[in-house]
């Protein structure tokens, strides 16, 4: 999975978080979850648990505490599945 | 029972919401409270027509299923938390989903019953219902909340 399409799938986990639904046609690598997609700091858990059942990976507590912008949460992503192929 | 836990709650008098609790595990809480009829609400809410608010049964949700299961399981060491360390730990509630079936009256006993969801990254999430004493269903919802460190106690 490249890093584009795990943002599409990306997009799907974060939409229930987002009380505006224009923001997610802005986001961008660069996209702060909690500063531009103004989600609650508490569902940042619940996005974590809904984005281990997408993309059946299992995301650490150290990894969880760095996914604060898109291309964070891409990195995290992509590293999971990828020690979860191999 | 339970004295551990409930002497940790962080609420006095006029704002605490648990008498007992019958059953906790890091999966499941079960305790009542009984509101009383001197209750501060009750002369406001409504006059001469006493009913409890839904958000004061929010609170008793919140005190009795969310609040002594989080305080449960940083007290066994299940998260890096404890209460040893010198910032004062005060529970928060971070978001709540409820739906009310039957009015609470002043005497009233309440049941509560709350099943845990998840514990992860220091958020606890539980389901949460409240019966009355012949087991008929008052409210039930959705609950969740972070114990916080808070660096200065409040006084």
């Amino acid at each position: 999975m490249d890093r584009q399409a795990i943002l599409v799938e990306l997009k799907k986990v974060l939409a229930p978080y987002i009380k505006n639904k224009e923001l997610l046609d802005g986001i961008t690598e660069n996209t702060n979850l909690i500063t531009d997609l103004k989600i609650n700091s508490a569902n940042l858990v619940d996005i974590v648990i809904d984005a281990e059942a997408q993309y059946n990976i299992e995301i650490d507590a150290d990894s969880a505490e760095n996914m604060v912008t898109i291309q964070n949460c891409i990195d995290v992503i992509e590293e999971k599945l990828s020690s979860a192929n191999s | 029972m339970y004295k551990d836990i409930l002497d940790r709650l962080p609420y006095k008098s006029s704002f605490r919401f648990v008498d007992r609790l019958s059953y906790l595990s890091e999966d499941e809480v079960k305790g009542e409270f009984t509101l009383r009829s001197d209750a501060f609400f009750y002369e406001d809410h409504f006059p001469g027509n006493p009913v409890t608010p839904g958000v004061i049964l929010t609170e008793i949700m919140a005190q009795i299923g969310l609040v002594t299961m989080g305080i449960y399981l940083v007290a066994k060491g299940v998260t890096k938390q404890s209460f040893d360390e010198p910032q004062v730990l005060y529970p928060l509630l971070t978001s709540t989903e409820v739906s009310f079936h039957k009015m609470v009256l002043p005497g009233d006993t309440v049941y509560v019953h709350s099943r845990k969801q998840y514990f992860r990254f220091g958020k606890l999430k539980c389901y949460v219902t409240m019966t009355d004493n012949e087991g008929r269903r008052i409210a039930e919802g959705t609950f969740s909340g972070v114990i916080k460190h808070v660096k200065q106690p409040v006084p």
